[in-house]
């Protein structure tokens, strides 16, 4: 064998244990994602036997008939917990981005005291693991009157996603060149103009991707909005699938179920925002 | 159109001074080069100039108006930038129509001016590309574009050649200047490279250390340098210099070597005073291969030996020992020569020149 065909060979041979390697990987990131559509369709029999059964009998959308079914017939409020989740996450993500926006240019444009002990105390804040502050956020959350509301859910979720946003901005408009905010306010834009016109459709993959974040964030938190919600007033998804487990029982199947419904906007929202995820749009600007 | 004022202009980053106190009057239509090494402070006053730096004292006028408390986009000047600056999300012709679509103007209108602006520049075939989809000195042509469509009072370049390779520097270096010639705006342009400011401008200005060192045309820089360090700036390769003490109407130079004291200066020195003295390449020449000499009888000959040559087709630099270092000649019509050899050399005294060794100053012969 001549070294050329030895080479090809060798190459060939990586290349197939490349995609092997990452359809491993693959398997083991979304398996858990297949398990669970498949649980709930499957009834609650097979998801218990042991061993586990691969391939389902029988599949039906009992479990989502039930969920929608309403209060009463084994249903839970689901268009209520629906409801709350896409107010709270929404409104949480629009506020946290807007600051994270002002912040992230802060810190990349302008030079002020203290500036990065402050940038550090915000990263500090994600250090505090978020279930530590449950039960002071709860106390102070009663005593206020605030708790089971949407507000007090949003509050919390800003606070959570303000730091990440503020870090991850900053770091996209870092990179898009400060000469181009300048060449726009020679052009005859007010710093004001220049920043919509310029500089934010550049930074916008990072905004975007700060979104994404926050949204998600927001609309799969479990822990503080377990504690802060009560009633169908407020409380979200994630605490609704509580609504399956029963004092002796558990309907795995129509948690799964709920779980689906969490997932598909979620999911969704991420492919729409994603397409705008293009880096590299500032190539060009300068130099090149 | 209009000219620009700028009297005891200063600017301070907290307690350091960059700019300390210059003036200037640029006349209407002109054009003129700040020069000067990095950090002399040229592209701070430029963006003084702008409005993108704050004045820490003294005035900015704008056709007579004062400008210094006015944003950027209350000068009426446009701008080109050292990296280009184009806006990479628009087309060419968006970034060329930007400051008319922020005045608010028709459409019609923006379409009209720039297209005119990229028949000037032949940018008619790239309108609808993006900057990432054009080379550099089609970048630097859409940046020029965008400053022209606005029709400034007054345009300001920011070394605009510097990212472009040499051969691209020189083309649009032409363009520059056939743009002056046709727009006849002021012009005030920013470079570290006195060949651009030498062949682009009407007057050149030379800066170090936040001041400036002298004002002048590009032959009067040139030829009457009024210090030591615009002598050494300006001119490729630069001015040889050493220093000198006068004795008996002789330079002795600290190797022992003697020249006599150039006829023009005859008077003007006194015995032991020391001086720099300075001599361009194009005035040192081995003998019979040089320009004509404006006194012949200024000429000094001497023989000194050749360290290296550097050919460059219609002319050879030679350099040769003199004073224990290398001195750079300018050798027309050359003749091969050899290293080590020994050749006669002309100086050419009638066009030396001398400073004050302390403050570097031009002395007056």
């Amino acid at each position: 064998m001549d070294i050329n065909s030895s080479h090809r060979l060798r190459r060939r041979l990586l290349k197939t244990a490349h995609l092997i390697g990452l359809f491993l990987a693959m398997a083991v990131i979304c398996l858990p994602g297949l398990w669970i559509v498949l649980s709930s369709l499957r009834p609650t029999v097979e998801i218990m036997a042991k061993p586990p059964v691969w391939i389902p009998e029988s599949i039906s959308l009992d479990a989502y008939r039930a969920m929608f079914a309403g209060a009463g017939q084994g249903g839970v409020p689901v268009w209520d917990y629906f409801r709350n989740s896409l107010i709270i996450s929404v409104t949480s993500t629009v506020i946290a981005l807007a600051i994270g926006m002002a912040g992230g240019y802060a810190f990349a444009r302008y030079r002020f005291k203290a500036k990065s002990a402050i940038f550090l105390g915000f990263m500090l804040t994600r250090a505090v693991p978020g279930i530590a502050l449950s039960l002071p956020l709860f106390m102070i959350y009663a005593r206020t009157g605030i708790i089971d509301t949407h507000f007090s859910l949003i509050l919390t979720y800003v606070a959570l996603n303000v730091p990440f946003t503020i870090w991850l901005i900053d770091g996209f408009f870092r990179q898009v060149p400060k000469d181009l905010a300048e060449a726009a306010q020679i052009d005859g834009c007010t710093p004001w103009q220049a920043f919509w016109q310029v500089e934010f459709p550049l930074a916008g993959p990072g905004i975007a991707s700060a979104g994404i974040f926050a949204f998600l964030t927001s609309w799969n938190e479990y822990a503080l909005a377990s504690q802060i919600t009560r009633s169908v007033n407020s409380k979200t998804l994630p605490v609704g699938l509580l609504d399956y487990t029963a004092e002796f029982t558990i309907d795995w199947r129509g948690m799964c179920a709920l779980a689906v419904v969490m997932i598909v906007p979620a999911l969704t929202l991420t492919f729409i925002i994603q397409k705008h995820l293009v880096s590299g749009l500032t190539f060009g600007a300068v130099k090149g | 159109m209009a000219p620009v004022t700028l009297r005891k202009l200063v600017k301070r980053y907290g307690a350091l001074e960059v700019v300390h106190g210059i003036d200037l009057e640029v006349k209407d239509r002109e054009f003129i080069a700040l020069v000067g090494p990095s950090g002399c402070g040229k592209s701070t006053t430029l963006r003084m100039i702008a409005g993108l730096e704050d004045v820490s004292g003294g005035a900015i006028e704008i056709g007579g108006r004062a400008v210094n408390d006015l944003p950027p986009r209350a000068r009426n000047i446009s701008m080109v930038f050292q990296s280009y600056a184009l806006y990479p999300h628009m087309t060419v012709a968006e970034n060329m129509g930007f400051s008319l679509k922020i005045a608010g103007r028709s459409a019609e209108d923006i379409k009209a001016r720039v297209d005119e602006a990229a028949a000037i520049l032949d940018l008619g075939h790239l309108l609808e590309r993006r900057p990432s989809q054009l080379s550099g000195g089609q970048r630097q042509r859409v940046a020029m574009g965008r400053a022209i469509v606005r029709q400034p009072d007054v345009f300001l370049f920011d070394e605009p050649l510097s990212n472009l390779d040499a051969k691209l520097r020189t083309q649009v270096r032409t363009e520059i200047k056939k743009l002056h010639a046709r727009m006849k705006a002021t012009m005030i342009y920013v470079t570290h490279d006195q060949v651009e400011a030498m062949t682009l401008s009407d007057r050149i200005v030379i800066m170090r250390d936040g001041h400036i060192e002298q004002v002048g045309t590009p032959e009067e820089v040139f030829q009457k340098p009024s210090t030591k360090f615009v002598a050494g700036f300006i001119g490729s390769p630069p001015m040889n210099m050493d220093e000198a003490i006068v004795d008996n109407g002789q330079l002795v130079f600290a190797s022992g070597v003697r020249l006599p004291v150039p006829p023009r200066f005859a008077g003007a020195l006194r015995a032991g005073q020391k001086v720099t003295f300075g001599l361009r390449p194009d005035d040192i020449y081995p003998t019979g291969h040089g320009l004509h000499a404006g006194d012949a009888s200024a000429v000094h000959e001497v023989d000194l030996p050749v360290t290296i040559t550097e050919p460059l087709g219609n002319e050879t630099l030679v350099f040769i020992q003199f004073n224990g270092r290398d001195w750079v000649s300018r050798m027309l019509n050359p003749r091969p020569l050899r290293s080590g050899e020994s050749v006669r050399m002309s100086f050419d005294l009638s066009r030396a020149h001398l400073f004050d060794i302390d403050t570097g100053k031009a002395l007056e012969g």
